[in-house]
């Protein structure tokens, strides 16, 4: 009969109940983007054309990669790519 | 007992002319009655039958329902069973709980009911008032409303972590608020949930009671905490305490809740060993809730609005009550209110800066070290400033008492050791450019402002040590002056 899944918001209730993303850059001047592969089969393929636009662009990119997919990242490696980027594309699914 | 109106909409328990017996298998006195149950059924135009726990209590009986969601009993206001209603028309015309067989008699219009059981026996609480359950039951199926958006978590979302991922907290872990906790703890005051307080600052924010108990569960109150809490934040929307620059100065202070009179002793707050530190419930989590209202009502966030250099590790909470007895007045007393008057004060204070004497055996001699280490608030070459929050431990304020010194001697006292030469505190003096202006070169100067120190008492009763608390440097008019609030309901 309890809902655990309902809180009370104990703020004044001024942003939106639903967290929102981070804005979106503008341009991608001078600002490094981290490419994420998450070892799914051939996901390197489209990651690595991404990469080549990117870089046809003058966009500086670095390039990661989980250990398996089955798996959230190592917290070490999103501490480092939070620490080395600016923004990081992720290939979620096949 | 109030006579509710049977709800004619439920399916189950909808009977316009007959008689409700709700009841539980765990109450003997329900055992006794279980006989009668096919002379009621049979007795009556209908007959429903509410168990509360078991199913097969009444088996057989036609108008039989397992009551597991207690929304019949609920409805019903149970309070006891078993309880017997008659119904007429649709609506309940008598009613009678435990047994007592004439009642039983009249009610259910049944002559010689039970004759063969004793007169009178007690009932037992219905399941509806089990602890826990009555918030559940007045959410699900009552009048329990709030006003305060309800924040829907994912499946697998750690309520712990909803609160830390939405910005909730203080940095330390929050107790998640959910609806059954808030009613809890609006339980613990009379005045009604939609009641504004005021504006919390900085964003002047409107704050109900309703937000304050949400705050006050998180930061881990009991309902009883309450009316000191809600004195708490009413306290800090005085104008004069000038919680807006409080929050946002770059300096360090925070508000510090002082509590007095048997209000703060009732629920058990910390005056003595360690009653500046950790380990009491009430101490911790009435001043963390006063924090998290100004955090989460008022938008008062580190970083953001809060622009503290350091701040002070009583921003997490700083709350304690002043040891009292009739040798000293109370805080509350010196600030005008009764005797016997429950209160908070709160002070914009800094940190605690120990005062360690184990040697002064006489009043003048520990006054002179009180002023001494209070000359350093800010720095010893400021004056007219900070104000000052001295707190004296047993042992030191037993020196004063012994010698017939009341609280306001001392302060006195303190007043007058405390005028300094301002040749040694003016700018560039003793090779240290920070100082008095010039201009004030050749005069005696008071280090705080009139009405500038508190003295309150607190601590164990073994050390010879007392504590001073500074002010915030932009004490009085110019940004805070401590405030006194009744604690009320």
């Amino acid at each position: 009969m309890n809902d655990p899944g309902i809180l009370l918001d104990p703020t004044a209730e001024r942003s939106p109940a639903a967290r929102t993303l981070l804005a979106r850059p503008a341009a991608l001047d001078g600002l490094t983007v981290g490419i994420l592969d998450i070892s799914k089969a051939r996901g390197n393929v489209f990651l690595d054309r991404v990469d080549e636009l990117l870089q046809a662009r003058g966009v500086a990119v670095k390039r990661y990669r989980k250990p398996t997919f089955t798996r959230p990242a190592p917290t070490s490696l999103t501490q480092t790519i939070a620490a080395e980027c600016d923004l990081v594309v992720e290939g979620l699914a096949d | 007992m109030s006579t509710p109106a049977i709800q004619t909409s439920d399916p189950v328990g909808a009977i316009t002319d007959g008689l409700i017996l709700v009841a539980k298998r765990e109450c003997p006195t329900c055992v006794l009655v279980e006989p009668l149950l096919p002379r009621l059924a049979a007795g009556a135009a209908a007959f429903r039958l509410f168990s509360q726990d078991d199913p097969d209590y009444g088996a057989g009986i036609a108008g039989s329902v397992h009551d597991e969601h207690l929304e019949h009993s609920y409805r019903l206001d149970v309070e006891i069973v078993p309880t017997l209603i008659r119904v007429e028309g649709g609506k309940e015309v008598a009613r009678t709980y435990g047994w007592d067989r004439a009642e039983w008699q009249r009610v259910s219009g049944i002559d010689r009911l039970g004759i063969d059981l004793p007169a009178l026996r007690p009932g037992c609480g219905s399941m509806t008032l089990e602890p826990g359950i009555a918030e559940r039951l007045a959410i699900r199926f009552g009048k329990a409303r709030f006003h305060s958006r309800q924040v829907a978590l994912g499946d697998a979302e750690d309520p712990l972590e909803a609160c830390f991922d939405r910005g909730w907290t203080d940095g330390l872990p929050v107790v998640p608020p959910t609806p059954e906790r808030v009613l809890r703890m609006l339980a613990g005051t009379t005045r009604s949930p939609d009641e504004i307080l005021g504006s919390i600052p900085p964003d002047l924010a409107p704050c109900t009671v309703e937000k304050v108990a949400i705050n006050a569960v998180m930061a881990g109150c009991k309902p009883e905490y309450m009316p000191i809490v809600l004195a708490a934040v009413e306290a800090a929307l005085i104008d004069e305490f000038g919680m807006h620059g409080i929050l946002c100065t770059t300096m360090f202070c925070g508000p510090v809740v002082i509590a007095n009179g048997p209000v703060s002793r009732a629920i058990g707050m910390n005056s003595g060993t360690n009653a500046l530190g950790q380990g009491n419930r009430a101490n911790a989590s009435i001043g963390r809730a006063l924090q998290l209202v100004i955090r989460n009502v008022g938008g008062g966030r580190p970083g953001e609005i809060d622009r503290s250099a350091l701040g002070t590790p009583g921003k997490y909470t700083f709350c304690f009550a002043e040891a009292e007895d009739s040798a000293w007045a109370p805080l509350s007393v010196e600030r005008g209110f009764a005797p016997g008057t429950s209160t908070v004060t709160l002070f914009a204070g800094e940190g605690v800066q120990g005062i360690v004497d184990q040697k002064s055996r006489t009043p003048e001699s520990l006054a002179r070290t009180f002023a001494a280490c209070m000359r350093v608030v800010d720095h010893p070459k400021l004056a007219m400033a900070g104000d000052a929050l001295l707190i004296v431990s047993p042992e030191h304020a037993r020196v004063f008492i012994d010698a017939g010194w009341s609280k306001a001697r001392l302060l006195q006292e303190l007043i007058e050791l405390l005028k300094l030469p301002a040749d040694d505190m003016v700018m560039g003096a003793g090779g240290i450019t920070e100082g008095l202006p010039p201009s004030m070169a050749g005069t005696t100067v008071s280090k705080f402002r009139p009405g500038g120190i508190l003295i309150v008492r607190a601590g164990g009763t073994a050390g010879l040590f007392s504590a001073v608390v500074a002010g915030w440097a932009a004490s009085g008019a110019v940004g805070s002056t401590p405030v006194t609030q009744e604690i009320t309901a």
